[in-house]
């Protein structure tokens, strides 16, 4: 191999080395708790605008915050049907993890960060839709919880996913988060 | 020469809360040119620390910055 050719190679692989630790940040959002969420999007949107890539890998408790309101479910078993009553139906219905008071802790933070002009969760799921955060959900917690494809949200580019996927993304970034 | 800086675009973020002030200037300067200057006006107390950090990471210049009245204005060049 002459000079050459052993110089390409290398820059060749600098540039692939460049690419594999490439500005992204990946986070697994687990919480179903509205406050965990809020914080997963105020680091997701703030880290599109310090310019870096996000992915959101949605499993477990944080799966039916993306279910959209107005949507149904069809063709759910018993199990299914169980679930989809008992957990949040969107973003809208979480709670919060500390001081929920049956629904009145959270009521009050709701008010309040209205009145302090803080972004609702609504509000940063369709900020991070515009910013082009990408989510997926783990398709592993919609088919245990009973969760079907047509009752969650029209996030832009939503794609239902496993672990080997999150796991490809979170490889190459520089940041990689649990909440 | 402080006092003759153009100003290219103004945003007025007064009253809004993280992240949003970061977002919605990064989301300006990417419409920008190199060179132009950008001034984010902002009563967060929060945007103090975030706009050096947000400059410093995204490649941009805090060229002065101003505050009076609970009001901080942030001088931002394009660099890049």
């Amino acid at each position: 191999m002459d000079v050459k050719e052993s110089l390409d190679l290398l820059r060749k692989e600098m540039d692939e080395l460049k690419d594999s630790s490439r500005n992204k940040l990946s986070m697994v959002v687990f919480s179903g708790d509205m406050d965990k969420l809020l914080a997963s999007f105020i680091i997701a949107t703030g880290a599109v605008a310090m310019g870096l890539d996000v992915v959101m890998f949605f499993t477990f408790w944080a799966t039916p915050a993306l279910r959209d309101k107005k949507k149904k479910g069809r063709g759910k078993d018993l199990f299914g049907k169980m679930f989809g009553f008992m957990l949040p139906k969107g973003a809208s219905k979480v709670a919060l993890s500390k001081m929920n008071m049956g629904g009145m802790g959270t009521a009050m933070m709701k008010m309040l960060m209205k009145k302090k002009n803080v972004q609702s969760l609504d509000e940063m799921i369709a900020l991070a839709g515009e910013l082009g955060v990408k989510i997926y959900i783990c398709e592993m917690s919609m088919d245990l919880m009973g969760f079907k494809p047509d009752e969650m949200i029209d996030y832009p580019g939503v794609e239902f996913v496993g672990v080997a996927k999150f796991l490809e993304e979170a490889g190459n970034s520089k940041i990689q988060l649990f909440i | 020469m402080a006092d003759d800086i153009k100003v290219d675009v103004t945003m007025d973020l007064k009253g809004m809360k993280c992240p949003m002030p970061v977002v919605k200037v990064s989301q300006q300067i990417k419409k920008m040119a190199v060179n132009q200057v950008l001034v984010a006006e902002t009563t967060d107390p929060g945007a103090q620390a975030d706009f050096p950090s947000w400059a410093r990471s995204s490649g941009n210049e805090i060229i002065k910055t101003e505050t009076e009245g609970g009001v901080s204005k942030f001088y931002i060049k394009k660099l890049k």
